[in-house]
């Protein structure tokens, strides 16, 4: 039996990993893949809730995460593509097209 | 002996996730993120949830990763990536994590903890298909719709546009 505060101190340490990388990185893949690992820890959270109250609901939660999560990488992905196809950059800062 | 497993596979999830902050190169984060995801895998098969330990072996760590790396050798900038020169990002980044780490551990501390009136259900695909296809069969039914949209989605934003 694992103590439930460790499962949310792991979870809070990744996200919190997650949340620095998104904002210390500059090119689009890797921001988005810091969001990923920010939606993992999100999911380690339902999940360690759902083995404390013996109830499956979290791990139902948990498996439409994952769905809306693989939808989203695809989506994002052509988004990153066709930006790098138009300007040929991917850094976020050569991406000032709105800067006023 | 889980306690144990848990410990180790969180501190690899831990170390390969800073990985993520310090490699600069994209395919190196993107096999740091697929070792933290696959250990997270272990952990959820750790805390009673089998079928999403594999699901998230396979659709995370498989589906997901494979695309992102089929995207960074797709766009391989050939240039290497210059050092980061604006420093206060980063700082300010390292200070709003660090706030709210703070914060989330104090709410942490404060937990009591639960005591499940139930006893405890394994996450098996049985128990998590007849779930899914009694109770939750509506947003069951509108996730696949939203994965037709998605597909459809990502093939339009693929396509060339320049024969118009």
């Amino acid at each position: 039996m694992i103590p439930l505060n460790l499962v949310f101190i792991l979870s809070l340490i990744l996200f919190a990993i997650g949340l620095i990388a998104f904002f210390v990185k500059r090119d689009l893949i890797t921001m988005f893949m810091a969001v990923e690992l920010m939606l993992n820890a999100a999911n380690l959270t339902f999940i360690g809730f759902a083995q404390a109250f013996a109830s499956l609901e979290g791990q139902i939660i948990v498996f439409f995460v994952i769905t809306v999560a693989a939808a989203e990488a695809a989506i994002g992905l052509a988004i990153v593509m066709l930006i790098f196809r138009q300007k040929k950059t991917i850094k976020t800062e050569d991406l000032n097209l709105m800067k006023g | 002996m889980g306690l144990f497993l848990f410990i180790l596979l969180a501190l690899i999830a831990i170390i390969f996730s800073l990985g993520l902050i310090f490699f600069r190169n994209q395919v190196y984060n993107a096999l740091c993120l697929i070792v933290t995801l696959s250990s997270l895998g272990g952990i959820f098969a750790l805390l009673e949830a089998p079928f999403i330990a594999v699901v998230q072996i396979i659709i995370y760590a498989g589906a997901i990763m494979v695309l992102f790396i089929f995207v960074i050798m797709t766009i391989n900038l050939k240039q290497g990536w210059p050092p980061e020169k604006r420093k206060w990002p980063v700082r300010l980044a390292v200070v709003i994590g660090f706030i709210l780490f703070l914060e989330l551990l104090w709410a942490i501390l404060k937990f009591k903890g639960v005591v499940s009136p139930l006893p405890a259900q394994p996450g098996t695909p049985e128990n998590l298909g007849e779930l899914l296809f009694s109770t939750f069969i509506y947003p069951f039914e509108i996730t696949s719709v939203l994965i037709v949209a998605a597909l459809v989605g990502a093939v339009v934003l693929g396509k060339k546009r320049d024969q118009e």
